[in-house]
């Protein structure tokens, strides 16, 4: 039985990403989603797949310091720009409030959304520090919580944003 | 934080783990990554019911990264087919399913065909170029006509009727006869589904030397896996191991044996390597189970002076084309006429239900399974019943609930409750909420145009099950679960056990039992689950059982450990065991508290010097203990919920305003978790109510199988949830805890339900029919056609 070939390396561009801060260099399949270039090629699982048509949120990484989802961006459509995911945010601290307070709060049960939801949150927190409870649940509203009913995770992130109001 | 003896039931502590979750440092199934991993994909049925004339599977196998493309007939040598009837459940009958269809697909997205690939992109790039030629056949979609016979699914089965029941306590028309006041209504739910994140994953390993099978799975119930995959794959049971690492939200949907799992795992064994499959969005819409598709008609009997006295029921379920093996597709119905009226006093019952086979997607056991529905037509109907009366619907209920001093009592279904608390839980969520003052407001903003509505709705949940749920039927599904602690060198404590963790948080339940039974801190204790290689035999999580008879293993193998930890620390002390005791972390002296020992020390001697103890001594730091149930065919909690609304009777819009929930579930271990889970439930209980529901042409084709299209609870639509607890401890076991994992969902959907009507009632308008959309409302009110 004869073989069809594999697409041509001339579909699948070389990118250069900076990915949690390191430098990546690779050949993609133009095809391939940001987020299956950053599960299946570099091991990033912490992002993960809920619904691959840009719904439930659980793709969000960053891309030059934006929020965005995984699923909907082409790995392509990266190069030349900085990716952060879950593993570098949390590496760097950068996440750690919120992730103390969700601890705190029990603002996760399985944990699927829950990367998704603190890159949503964070969001808020470094643009929106006078956020209410009402702005809260309005600004986390792109990112699909099955298991909390959402209560724990306005409260956690309402913990933060007051405790960043208080120590300013 | 008390970190002493005893200290951790009752308080909120935060779970361990889930730290990993918070860095994406959890393994779900499609993070893991083995050596000659293959990944499968599914051709289905673009029909909802067809005959395969033709499958051409030969364009599909010259693709690239291609390794096999099977239809049914092909794997069926590797994989016997199953039935999903039950024993107790008289009459129950479903035809045998394959893991991939062979010749006929009965609903649209039923697999006939797979293709394995190097990777998924290559598989899915093969599945469009597998070529089937289909002969339409007859549909049957909807349940009264399934119902009626006029066109048969399964000829073999003679007709539609998957399963029947009914009841009777006998003297229910004279009860009707001589009521003041008779009311009917009929409601209709709409089918919706669990809607996991995770999709269904699963990822099977075959190792042919070892003719072993190591399948790891996001499931609810390695072990029940277990015995399935050893039995319909022919791999002695001691040769299959089931691992559920994370698992990314269950709520039932990952209690069923699916056809596309027990492929993969087939494949696994016909390629002789790893295969994985992780259902897609659109795939999960059209084969994950669905649930609740019911039309029932209730009719309730009542005295003037307010007294019911009689509850009839007429409840038609449909379930797809085959019966979900292996726990039915019969026990949601059953539910349903075990559960109608659960929380009142009245003594004539009768119900007749009918589950019936459609062209649609299967449908089974989704979390509170049947509980929805009984306490919805339950709750609307005394509603109506109060309304009529024209009696407050808090004092009608405070009326004809069964009395707290009335137990161990005996509904007239045959469900015995052990002690319920339904008058407790009524007045501490009337205090919740100030209901005087709200109704109060409520008629001050009617006079003003904006219409509130306040909505109660009473329950009692089956929860702790004994093996009258599935083992007496027949399914080897196990109703007991077991611990095992060990001692650890270092003063650490290893919790292993067979119940498992899908994100409620039985971990750190678990952890907190074993920590306050020993008497150390809570940061030496770590809780394994989820390994059938690992942990003791149990049934795993389903049927809010896992606190309550997983924790009572937990607690029983804690309390002996400690004991066989004081027996060392006796012997290295030479102190008499009696004198002994641990607190905090440390052997101490009984009376004074005085430190004797360190744990750390004590482990160091019992495993790395016993040639220091005396001679007969052999140290025992390792205790199993299992429980199961036997009191009562299950335990009974109760609850009572209250939904505010606003509806807006131009646009039908419904906005929640707040919602309660006062639950008793006995002993509360985390009160943390524990509220959040029923929030969780409340939220997919409003999901049901409100948003969500699997839309079908006549033709059988989902409508909106997508997350665009299905709609489900945002953050920004959810209340704040206000949940409180009334506490009655099982007297079956020393821990005391009932289930809590499903009252949330059981209960809103009535709260919500009741709301609106109460909402809509200045307009002599009722809804009936869930999800109650914003045109819904609006055909209620007369306002569109």
């Amino acid at each position: 039985m004869r073989r069809k070939k594999e697409i041509p390396l001339e579909h699948a561009p070389e990118i250069t990403v900076t990915v949690n801060g390191t430098i990546v260099t690779r050949r993609v399949p133009a095809r391939r989603h940001l987020i299956d270039f950053l599960r299946e090629e570099l091991g990033l699982t912490g992002s993960h797949t809920g619904c691959e048509h840009g719904v439930c949120g659980a793709c969000t990484v960053r891309v030059d310091g934006r929020i965005v989802r995984g699923c909907l961006m082409l790995a392509v459509q990266a190069d030349g720009r900085r990716v952060d995911t879950i593993e570098g945010l949390s590496d760097s601290g950068e996440l750690g409030e919120l992730q103390e307070a969700f601890h705190r709060r029990n603002a996760l049960q399985c944990g699927f959304c829950t990367p998704g939801m603190l890159l949503a949150a964070q969001d808020l927190v470094a643009g929106h520090p006078d956020a209410s409870r009402s702005e809260i649940r309005e600004h986390l509203s792109g990112n699909y919580c099955r298991c909390t009913g959402y209560q724990a995770i306005v409260d956690a992130v309402e913990d933060v944003l007051a405790a960043r109001r208080k120590s300013t | 934080m008390d970190t002493t003896n005893s200290g951790y039931v009752g308080k909120s502590v935060p779970r361990a783990n889930a730290r990993r979750l918070l860095q994406g440092r959890g393994t779900y199934v499609d993070d893991l990554r083995l050596p000659r991993l293959a990944h499968v994909v599914f051709f289905r049925s673009p029909h909802a019911h067809a005959r395969l004339r033709k499958l051409d599977l030969a364009a599909a196998r010259t693709m690239p990264g291609v390794i096999a493309v099977v239809d049914g007939a092909a794997l069926a040598p590797y994989c016997k087919p199953w039935v999903g009837v039950l024993g107790h459940l008289k009459g129950i009958k479903s035809p045998p399913q394959h893991a991939i269809a062979i010749g006929r697909a009965c609903w649209q997205g039923e697999a006939v065909a797979a293709v394995v690939a190097e990777t998924r992109e290559q598989a899915e790039d093969a599945l469009e170029k597998i070529e089937a030629e289909w002969e339409e056949l007859p549909v049957v979609v909807e349940m009264k006509d399934a119902l009626s016979g006029r066109r048969v699914i399964h000829q073999e089965l003679g007709d539609n009727i998957c399963f029947k029941r009914e009841l009777d306590t006998g003297a229910v028309d004279e009860a009707f006869a001589k009521a003041d006041i008779v009311v009917e209504e009929t409601y209709d739910f709409g089918r919706h589904t669990g809607v996991t994140l995770e999709p269904r994953s699963i990822l099977a390993d075959y190792n042919a030397a070892e003719h072993t099978l190591t399948v790891y799975h996001a499931t609810q119930t390695p072990h029940m896996m277990q015995d399935i995959f050893s039995r319909h794959l022919d791999i002695p049971e001691g040769n299959v191991r089931v691992i559920a690492k994370d698992v990314g939200g269950s709520f039932g949907i990952k209690v069923h044996v699916y056809a596309d799992e027990m492929a993969a795992a087939a494949l696994s064994v016909m390629l002789r390597r790893p295969v994985k499959f992780v259902a897609d969005r659109l795939e999960s819409f059209i084969s994950d189970i669905h649930a609740r598709e019911h039309t029932a008609t209730v009719r309730l009997a009542c005295s003037k002076e307010g007294d019911i006295l009689a509850f009839d029921l007429d409840d038609l379920t449909g379930i797809g084309p085959y019966s979900v093996y292996p726990r039915t597709s019969g026990i949601e119905g059953n539910q349903v006429v075990n559960l109608t009226g659960g929380p009142y006093k009245h003594q004539q019952y009768r119900a007749k239900m009918h589950v019936v086979f459609t062209n649609k997607n299967v449908t089974c056991q989704y979390r509170a399974v049947g509980h929805p529905i009984a306490v919805a037509i339950t709750e609307a109907i005394v509603d109506l019943a109060a309304a009529k009366l024209g009696m407050d619907p808090a004092e009608f209920r405070r009326r004809n609930l069964v009395p707290d001093d009335a137990y161990p009592y005996t509904f007239p279904s045959g469900l015995k409750f052990e002690k319920l608390s339904h008058h407790q839980a009524l007045d501490r969520l009337l205090e919740l909420m100030d209901y005087k003052a709200l109704r109060t407001e409520q008629a001050a903003l009617r006079a003003k145009g904006v219409y509130r509505g306040i909505g109660l709705a009473a329950m009692i949940e089956v929860t702790n099950p004994s093996p009258a749920f599935y083992g007496v039927g027949g399914a080897r599904i196990s109703s007991q679960d077991g611990a095992t602690l060990r001692f650890e060198p270092t003063g650490t404590i290893t919790c292993l056990v067979s119940v498992t963790e899908q994100g409620q948080g039985t971990e750190g339940a678990f952890a907190q039992v074993a920590a306050s039974a020993l008497g150390v801190s809570i940061d030496r204790v770590r809780v394994v689950t989820g390994d059938t290689a690992v942990t003791p035999y149990g049934g795993g999580t389903w049927a809010s059982r896992g606190a309550g008879i997983g924790g009572e293993a937990v607690l029983q193998a804690g309390k002996v450990l400690r004991e066989r930890i004081l027996e060392v620390a006796s012997a290295i002390l030479k102190t008499d065991k009696s004198e002994l005791d641990i607190a905090s972390d440390e052997i101490v002296s009984k009376v004074s508290g005085e430190p004797r020992l360190e744990l750390s020390e004590l482990g160091r001697v019992a495993y790395f010097r016993p040639d220091t103890l005396p001679m007969d001594f052999q140290s025992q730091l390792m205790v199993t203990r299992h429980y199961t149930p036997r009191s009562y065919g299950f335990t009974f909690t109760n609850g009572i919920q209250a939904s505010l609304v606003e509806v807006d009777a131009d646009t039908g819009a419904v906005t929640l305003l707040k919602h309660w929930c006062v639950e008793d579930c006995g002993t509360v271990i985390n009160p943390m978790l524990v509220d959040e889970q029923i929030r969780g439930g409340i939220a997919q209980g409003i999901g049901a109510a409100l948003y969500e529901e699997c839309l079908y042409s006549p033709e059988g084709q989902l409508l909106n199988g997508n997350l665009a299209d299905y709609l489900l609870p945002m953050a920004g639509e959810m209340p704040d949830i206000i949940v409180a607890h009334v506490t009655t401890p099982t007297q079956t076991s020393e821990l005391g805890a009932k289930g809590a994992g499903e009252a949330g969902t059981a209960g809103a959907p009535a709260a919500v339900m009741n709301a609106i009507n109460d909402a809509l009632a200045p307009f002599g308008a009722r809804v009936t029919a869930q999800p109650f959309t914003p045109e819904r409302i609006l055909r209620a009110l007369g306002k569109v056609s």
